[in-house]
C-alpha cells in the first residue's frame, strides 16, 4: 500500500505546459505515476508528453474518470486560484510544489480543503514518493536516479526539508534499509499535511514498520507528533532528528507567538517532548541509518 | 522550486518583514482605530516642531525593532519643545541591538486608566488566524498569559468570513468585561483583524490597548509583521527588503536582495553575519543549498573552528547565472579565508548548473582562497568535473565532492586546505573581460552573451553549440550564432546555463563571454578596498 499514492492514483498536472511542469511531468511518468491530464488555462486541446491538456480542472474531471490527485506547478501568486479550482472540482489530494505562496492564500486553501474533505501537501514541497510506485512532485529529479537512490522496504520518511528528505532516504537505502514512502511536508510555516498528519498515514499503512522524522525548530509539528504518541494514536517506532540546535533564540518581536505556542517551538522543547514519549532522538545526522537499523532489529 | 524557510538559521531572521510602530499606527488609523496624536521626526529640530504642533506634553518614542524600549531609554517624556529637542537628540543617538534609531515618534501623552492586549497571529496547528485578547496588557504579557489563563481569551477566525462583531464581543466577555467597554474593545478587535488581513500580517499586536481617563480606547503601541511572500502585493508599505534581520540591512544584503527580487528562477538568500574582520581569523564565505542541508553544513563548518561571514542559500533549481551572482557577492566580503559550499548532499536538481555558476565566479575573482564544494545529487559527476577542470589554473585549490561525502568530511577537507594555504599570498593576476576582435552579442534575461567570431573561426571544437542545453545556437559560416530570434533569447529561451562559456573556457578558444551585471557591486567593492 504505502501512503498517499497507490494504484488508484490518477494525476492531473496544473501548469503542465510550463518549464517546471513539463520537466517534472517527465519524471513522474518515467517513474510510473499515472499522469492522465494536464491543465493550463487557455492552452487546452493540445498534448504535452502525450498527455492531453485542458483549460480547466472541471473539464478534466468530466472527461477522464478517476482523476483524484493534482500536482500544481504554477507561479506562486497563482497557486491559490489553482488549488481552489482543483478542490472545487472534487480533487481530493493536492501537491503544491511552488514556494513563496502568501500565507493568507494558504489559509484560504486550507479552509476550502477542510470544507471539501480534501488534503494538500506543501506548499514549498519537493513532494512525495512511494518506492516503485510513483512520485508526486519532483523528489529524485530524474526517474532513473530516483530508482537508484531509493530502495524498497518498510521505513517511512517525513521531513520539513526537501533536500534532507532525499538525503535521509538515500543514506538509509545505501545502508540496506528500504523505504515505503517518503514525504517532504513543505518548508513553510503553514503546510497542508504537517508531520502529525503524515505519521498518522504511516500508522495506518501496513507496509511501514517505523518512521524517520526530520524536524526543525519553529512551529509545533514535532510536539504534536509527541502528543499523538502519548495518546496512543501513533505506535510505531519513531526515529527523530530535530534541526536548528545551533540557532540562537533571539528576543521575539511578537508576543502573540509566545502566547499561542507557549513553550513549544524551540529545539529543546521538541527534543524533550519527543524523548518523553519514547521517540529515538538522533543527535548526529550521520547516525540516522545506524540508529534506524538498531531500532528495526527490535521490531520484528 | 521549493526552498526552506530559514527562520532558525539566523537569529531574528524569519519570513516576515517588520513594520515600525508609526507605520503600524498609520495602518490602524486607516481602519479607524484611534491612536494618540503624533508625528514622525528624524532630528531634534523636527521633533520640537512636531511637539509645537501637538501643543501638549509629549512622549518621544524611538522607532526601532526591539522590545522593552522604555527600559533602554528609547522612550522619553517631555513637556516643552526645548526638552523635546534634547530628548529626541538623545534617543536618536541611541543604538539598540545593532539598530541605530533613525526616527522618533512624537506623540501626545495619554492618561491611561487601564491597559489591555489585542493581537492577531497565524496558528500553524489550526491553519487559521487567531485573535487574542487579554484584560491585562503592557509589559510581560507572555508571563501574564501563562500565569492567568482566565485573563486571556483566544478565538480562531474563519478566514472565509473573518472576525464577526458578536464573536469579538463574546471573546472580550470571556475575560469578564461588560457593557460599553466590551463593545469598544470588541470594535478594536474587529478593526485590527481587518487591518491584519489587508496588509497580510503574520502578526498584528496592540500592546497596550489603552482605556483613557476620558473613556476613549486607543492603540498606545503597535507591532506588525508582514508576510514576506505577500510583500509583492503591498508596494504601499514601502518595504525595502522583505526580510526580518536583527540589524539594519547591510549594503551587500541589499545588493543581494535586488538580485533575488528580480529573478524568480530558484531562490537566493544572502545575509551578512559579520563584517570588519581580518584575514586569518577563520571567517568562511558560506554557500548552502536548501534550508535543512545548509544547517547541517553550517554545523559541520563551525565544528572545524571556522566562523561564518555570511549565510547564503541558492536552491530550488536556480539558474546558473543566479548561483554565479551569489558566489560573486559572497566573495565580495573582504578578508574571508575560505569558501564552503554544501547543501543536503542529495539534491534533486541538476547540480552542474551550480557548478558552472561557481566556476565562472571563481575564475572572475581569480580565487585565491581554498574552496570546497559539496555537489552531491543529480548530475554530480559532471558537476564535480566541470568545477575542478574549469578552476584548475587558479591561485587556490577548488575541490568538489559528491553525495557519498558527508558535510563533516568536506568541512574537514576545507580545514586541511586552509591550514596548508596559510601564509600564501595571492599569486597576482586579475581577471579581465576578454577583448573581442569580432563580437557577436545577444541579450539574455539578465545579461549579455558575446562570442568573438574572430576566435570562434579558428576553433575546431565548437563546444558552445554542443553544450547549449536549450539548443538555441547553431553554426553558420563556421561561427556560432543564435538559432532563434534575439527576442526569444531575451525572453528566456536562453536559460543562462553558462555552458557555452564554461565549455569554451576549457575546450575552446576562450571566445565566449557572458556578462552578468550585479547592480551596485562594483561600487561596493571600490568602497571597501
Amino acid at each position: 500500500m504505502a501512503i498517499l499514492i497507490d494504484e488508484q492514483t490518477r494525476v492531473v498536472v496544473q501548469g503542465i505546459t510550463g518549464r517546471e511542469g513539463m520537466a517534472r511531468t517527465t519524471l513522474m511518468m518515467d517513474y510510473g505515476t499515472r499522469v492522465v491530464a494536464g491543465v493550463t488555462p487557455g492552452k487546452g486541446n493540445q498534448q504535452v508528453l502525450g498527455v492531453p491538456v485542458f483549460d480547466t480542472v472541471k473539464e478534466v474531471v468530466e472527461e477522464i474518470p478517476g482523476v483524484n490527485t493534482s500536482v500544481v506547478f504554477v507561479p506562486a501568486p497563482l497557486v491559490k486560484n489553482a488549488a481552489l479550482e482543483a478542490i472545487d472540482s472534487g480533487i481530493k489530494l493536492l501537491v503544491l510544489v511552488p514556494d513563496r505562496v502568501p500565507i493568507y492564500d494558504v489559509l484560504e486553501i486550507a479552509a476550502a480543503a477542510q470544507l471539501n474533505d480534501a488534503r494538500f501537501v506543501g506548499p514549498n514541497t519537493l513532494g512525495l514518493l512511494t518506492v516503485g510506485k510513483g512520485v508526486l512532485g519532483m523528489i529524485g529529479g530524474r526517474a532513473e536516479t530516483a530508482r537508484q537512490w531509493f530502495k524498497k522496504g518498510h521505513v517511512g520518511v517525513t521531513s520539513r526539508s526537501g533536500g534532507i528528505t532525499s538525503s535521509i532516504a538515500y543514506y538509509l537505502s545505501r545502508n540496506g534499509i528500504g523505504l515505503s514512502s517518503i514525504v517532504h511536508v513543505g518548508g513553510d510555516a503553514i503546510v497542508g499535511m504537517p508531520h502529525p498528519d503524515v505519521v498518522t498515514q504511516f500508522q495506518q499503512d501496513e507496509e511501514t514498520t517505523a518512521v524517520v522524522m526530520f524536524g526543525e525548530i519553529g512551529g509545533t509539528q514535532e510536539e504534536r507528533v509527541a502528543d499523538l504518541i502519548e495518546q496512543g494514536k501513533f505506535t510505531k517506532p519513531l526515529i527523530a532528528f530535530v534541526g536548528g540546535k545551533a540557532a540562537k533564540s533571539g528576543t521575539r518581536f511578537s508576543h502573540a507567538g509566545a502566547i499561542v505556542e507557549g513553550n513549544r517551538g524551540t529545539h529543546e522543547s521538541k527534543v524533550r517532548r519527543l524523548r518523553q514519549v519514547g521517540a529515538h532522538i538522533v543527535e548526529n545526522f550521520d547516525d540516522i541509518p545506524a540508529i534506524t537499523a538498531e531500532v528495526l532489529k527490535n521490531v520484528h | 522550486m521549493p526552498r526552506r524557510s530559514l527562520s532558525w538559521c539566523i537569529e531574528g531572521f524569519t519570513d516576515m518583514a517588520r513594520l515600525h510602530e508609526h507605520q503600524g499606527k498609520q495602518i490602524l488609523r486607516e481602519f479607524k482605530v484611534a491612536t494618540p496624536r503624533g508625528m514622525v521626526a528624524s532630528t531634534g529640530e523636527e521633533a520640537a516642531q512636531a511637539a509645537e504642533k501637538i501643543a501638549a506634553p509629549v512622549v518621544v518614542k524611538g522607532q526601532v525593532f526591539v522590545t522593552g524600549r522604555a527600559k533602554l531609554g528609547a522612550i522619553q517624556f517631555a513637556d516643552s519643545p526645548e526638552e523635546v529637542r534634547q530628548k529626541a537628540d538623545q534617543v536618536l543617538n541611541l543604538k539598540l541591538n545593532n539598530f541605530a534609531i533613525e526616527q522618533v515618534l512624537v506623540e501626545e501623552q495619554i492618561q491611561i486608566e487601564q491597559e489591555f492586549y489585542a493581537g492577531i497571529i497565524i496558528d500553524d496547528a489550526a491553519k487559521c488566524p487567531v485573535v487574542i485578547f487579554s484584560s491585562t496588557g503592557g509589559t510581560g504579557i507572555e508571563e501574564i498569559a501563562a500565569a492567568h489563563p482566565d485573563k486571556v481569551a483566544k478565538l480562531r477566525i474563519d478566514i472565509r468570513v473573518g472576525l464577526r462583531d458578536y464573536e469579538a464581543r463574546n471573546l472580550v466577555r470571556r475575560t469578564g468585561i461588560h457593557g460599553k467597554l466590551q463593545m469598544q474593545l470588541a470594535g478594536v478587535l474587529v478593526k485590527l483583524w481587518h487591518a491584519a488581513r489587508q496588509v497580510e500580517a503574520r502578526t498584528a499586536e496592540i500592546n497596550p490597548l489603552a482605556l483613557l481617563q476620558n473613556g476613549q480606547v486607543v492603540a498606545a503601541d503597535c507591532r506588525m509583521t508582514v508576510d514576506d511572500y505577500a510583500v509583492f502585493r503591498h508596494p504601499e508599505l514601502g518595504i525595502e527588503i522583505a526580510r526580518e534581520l536583527s540589524r539594519p540591512a547591510s549594503k551587500l544584503d541589499k545588493i543581494a536582495y535586488d538580485v533575488e527580487k528580480n529573478d524568480y528562477r530558484g531562490t537566493f538568500y544572502f545575509i551578512q553575519m559579520e563584517d570588519g574582520f581580518e584575514k586569518g581569523e577563520g571567517y568562511v564565505g558560506f554557500h548552502g543549498a536548501g534550508g535543512g542541508g545548509s544547517m547541517m553544513s553550517m554545523d559541520a563548518v563551525n565544528a572545524q573552528g571556522f566562523k561564518l561571514a555570511n549565510f547564503t542559500d541558492t536552491s530550488g533549481n536556480p539558474a546558473a547565472s543566479k548561483v554565479y551572482r551569489a558566489a560573486r557577492i559572497i566573495l565580495s566580503q573582504k578578508n574571508i579565508d575560505a569558501y564552503f559550499g554544501s547543501g543536503s548532499g542529495v539534491a534533486s536538481q541538476e547540480q552542474f548548473h551550480s557548478a558552472r555558476g561557481l566556476a565562472k565566479a571563481f575564475i572572475e575573482e581569480n580565487l585565491s582562497i581554498p574552496a570546497v564544494i559539496r555537489l552531491g545529487g543529480n548530475g554530480e559527476d559532471k558537476a564535480v568535473d566541470i568545477l575542478e577542470k574549469c578552476t584548475k589554473g587558479l591561485p587556490a585549490t577548488v575541490e568538489g565532492y559528491k553525495k557519498d561525502d558527508s558535510a563533516h568530511f568536506c568541512a574537514q577537507r576545507l580545514r586541511e586546505l586552509v591550514d596548508a594555504h596559510e601564509g600564501q599570498t595571492d599569486s597576482g593576476g586579475t581577471f579581465e573581460k576578454p577583448a573581442f576582435a569580432k563580437p557577436y552579442s545577444f541579450e539574455t534575461i539578465t545579461g549579455t552573451i558575446t562570442f568573438d567570431h574572430g576566435a570562434c573561426a579558428d576553433c575546431d571544437h565548437k563546444v558552445c553549440v554542443e553544450s547549449c542545453i536549450p539548443d538555441i545556437l547553431k553554426i553558420e559560416n563556421d561561427v556560432p550564432i543564435l538559432a532563434i530570434t534575439r527576442e526569444e533569447a531575451k525572453a528566456g529561451k536562453c536559460i543562462e546555463c553558462l555552458a557555452c562559456e564554461m565549455e569554451c573556457v576549457y575546450h575552446g578558444k576562450r571566445g565566449a563571454y557572458i556578462d552578468l551585471p550585479i547592480a551596485g557591486l562594483d561600487d561596493y567593492r571600490a568602497e571597501v578596498d
